[in-house]
């Protein structure tokens, strides 16, 4: 079965909902919302793409610590199988946390209150200080000597 | 059968693209087969929103990762370092860091100067003059005048130092240590039909904006007008040999899988450190048992990769995460033998401006200081544009233990026997890093920096591959001549870095250049007594 042909079962996708709010919550502070916000989960599956293995596999093994779906845990249970499953997880952890992150960090709410614009970096790319090359001269005036060859 | 062409050159890359544009003048006929594309700076990643998502994926610098129809794959499980590049017209120009300093003088003699190695069969002011047109060509910027290494004299200001510029500069310049603007191929004002610089970002996955030099748009377009002809999705399979022992030619896979066999009077190969060994022992024969050109035995061996030892902090004030070229400043303090550091050879520096978002989360949370749950928020905030790196580029002496040879098993897409690499990294590379990452905490430190992490080797840091066909006038101890000519087969050139003898402690792409437009300029001088 091709990546493309592999789909989240519901009950991987509520587990996958649950673990993304685990890794990062929704924020008053920040005015940011979760990992588990209904556009970034659908910003997730929609582009899993060549992660969906490893990240199905991710899931089974969290399934198998947690025995029931996570969000029916008690909190201090739920939090001991997240450590768990990001120790012992191995890489397919690892891609699942990647996807989550990657997705959080170019949500419009996210970027925006990092202070971030909401664009590609191409055509405008950015303006760079040209600072103070003064900075150099205890370079110029400490000189110096290349080795040279025989 | 297809006609023969004078000249065959394997590899649209670095070292490719340069000899194929020098020997132009010739009016030969000269092919060059690629076994990628042409590349379309509109799919490049920064052209879109998730341009840091793509490194993680297609734009992946790690051909295992990217697996791509045009990439081959690469057995690197017994090797720290895993191999890294990329297969396009332009090859691994396309996605490189643009970092653009030469060897020393002094990296041509190390067996003179401290007894290590071998000496280069050539010197440094050999190379000089294409050294030179080389810059010309592929367009560089930096500030001549550094003290510490080789003159140059870029056609471009450098880059700005922007906020991480300044912060390094401020520094270093408290410990009293040496750091200047680096050279790079990072077009700082337009040039030559390429726009300047605009800061898209980490622009080592390819240049949108056309800034960065890469071959195919530096070379190529003049090479193709003075009539050399490219053909791309062509992968070689071998070379093949004639009764004398000649070069006659080669086989190959076109665009539709369809095998083909275009014969030619010179042959010259352009696929660098592992391509290059791979492609040799691909070609063993009846009469080259042990693989085409290895009377030495020396094909694949001597691999040199670079262990880069990387540390990085996070300063208080802002720095330039994402919004600059990746690379603008080098020191040259450590590049020197000074035996009372405990090892032999030396390193230089690249400073490193910082990190884009997404790049920023997924490595701190793995690096253990980005922590799941409420905190996260916090957290981020703090690291989140204001790394600073300091990057050693070790310089890894010649062990024939550390190898490209064929893997049993593995092939590519085409069923030709894949790549295998062996690699170890040295007790004096090792301590060679320990020193790096030592003077690295110490500029953190100056620099104010916390939550301090170290990346030794950076594991996905097998950008430069050298030596694993090496030049010498010795055919017992080399594989090509001093002029790049293979010892045992007199029609067959290798022009990339699997020719160096020993690596330096700089990115090598320019002096790779620099060595193909020198074997270029030789073959013209010798056209009339080539293959005696």
């Amino acid at each position: 079965m091709s990546d493309q042909q592999l789909t989240l079962t519901p009950r991987q996708r509520d587990d996958l909902r649950t673990i993304a709010a685990m890794i990062i919550p929704a924020s008053d502070e920040y005015k940011v919302p979760g990992a588990d916000d209904p556009a970034i989960q659908a910003d997730i599956l929609a582009t899993l793409g060549r992660d969906t293995k490893l990240v199905v596999a991710a899931l089974d093994h969290l399934a198998r610590l947690a025995g029931m779906p996570l969000a029916d845990l008690e909190p201090v249970a739920r939090a001991g199988v997240a450590q768990k499953f990001r120790i012992s997880g191995g890489i397919a952890a690892a891609t699942l946390v990647r996807v989550v992150l990657q997705c959080y960090y170019r949500d419009d709410r996210v970027l925006r209150s990092l202070g971030l614009e909401l664009r590609a970096p191409f055509p405008r790319g950015h303006v760079l200080p040209d600072g103070d090359w003064s900075l150099l001269d205890p370079v110029k005036a400490r000189g110096g000597t290349l080795r040279r060859a025989p | 059968m297809k006609d023969p062409v004078d000249v065959l050159i394997i590899g649209a890359g670095a070292s490719g693209a340069a000899v194929a544009w020098s020997l132009a003048e010739t009016k030969m006929h000269i092919l060059c087969l690629e076994q990628g594309g042409w590349m379309n700076p509109a799919e490049y990643p920064s052209t879109g929103r998730d341009w840091e998502a793509k490194f993680y994926g297609e734009w992946s610098s790690s051909p295992n990762v990217r697996g791509r129809p045009e990439d081959y794959p690469v057995n690197d499980d017994n090797s720290p370092i895993k191999v890294v590049n990329y297969n396009a017209v332009g090859g691994s120009t396309v996605m490189y860091t643009a970092h653009w300093p030469r060897l020393h003088p002094s990296d041509f003699k190390v067996k003179t100067l401290d007894g290590v190695a071998d000496d280069w069969p050539i010197d440094y002011d050999t190379l000089t003059p294409f050294f030179e047109e080389n810059d010309r060509m592929m367009g560089t910027s930096g500030l001549s005048g550094d003290p510490l290494s080789p003159l140059t004299h870029p056609p471009m200001p450098q880059q700005p130092l922007g906020l991480s510029g300044a912060i390094i500069g401020k520094a270093m310049n408290k410990l009293g240590w040496h750091w200047w603007p680096s050279d790079t191929t990072v077009a700082t004002m337009d040039y030559e039909g390429r726009a300047r610089c605009i800061n898209l970002g980490h622009c080592t996955p390819a240049c949108a904006q056309g800034a960065k030099a890469s071959t195919d748009i530096t070379y190529w377009p003049h090479a193709i007008r003075a009539g050399v002809e490219l053909r791309t999705h062509c992968r070689v399979r071998e070379i093949t040999t004639d009764e004398n022992g000649m070069a006659s030619g080669v086989v190959y896979y076109d665009k539709d899988g369809i095998e083909q066999f275009q014969p030619a009077h010179v042959v010259i190969i352009a696929c660098n450190g592992v391509g290059t060994p791979r492609l040799l022992l691909n070609s063993a024969s009846g009469r080259f048992p042990n693989g085409l050109a290895n009377s030495s035995g020396l094909v694949g061996k001597n691999l040199m990769f670079h262990p880069y030892a990387q540390i990085y902090g996070y300063v208080k004030e802002p720095t330039d995460s994402n919004r600059a070229p990746p690379t603008c400043l080098w020191s040259k303090q450590w590049y020197d033998t000074d035996l009372s550091r405990g090892f032999v050879r030396g390193y230089g520096v690249q400073f490193v401006r910082g990190a884009g978002p997404v790049f920023e989360a997924v490595v701190s949370e793995q690096k253990g200081i980005l922590p799941w749950g409420a905190d996260h928020h916090r957290v981020f905030r703090k690291l989140n544009g204001h790394r600073l790196g300091f990057s050693a580029i070790c310089e890894d002496l010649p062990e024939e233990h550390n190898r490209v040879t064929l893997d049993p098993v593995l092939k590519d897409s085409h069923g030709i026997p894949a790549p295998k690499v062996d690699y170890t990294i040295s007790e004096n590379s090792r301590k060679m890093m320990e020193h790096a990452l030592a003077r690295g905490r110490e500029f953190l430190d100056t620099a104010g920096a916390s939550d301090i992490c170290v990346n030794s080797p950076i594991p996905w840091g097998g950008w430069h591959l050298l030596g694993t066909a090496r030049m010498g006038t010795d055919p017992e101890r080399s594989v090509v001549n001093e002029w790049g000519r293979s010892h045992d087969v007199k029609n067959l050139f290798i022009v990339d870095g699997s020719i160096f003898v020993t690596s330096g402690g700089v990115n090598p792409t320019s002096t790779i250049q620099a060595l193909a437009l020198y074997i270029a300029d030789q073959m013209k001088q010798r056209l009339a007594s080539l293959f005696d």
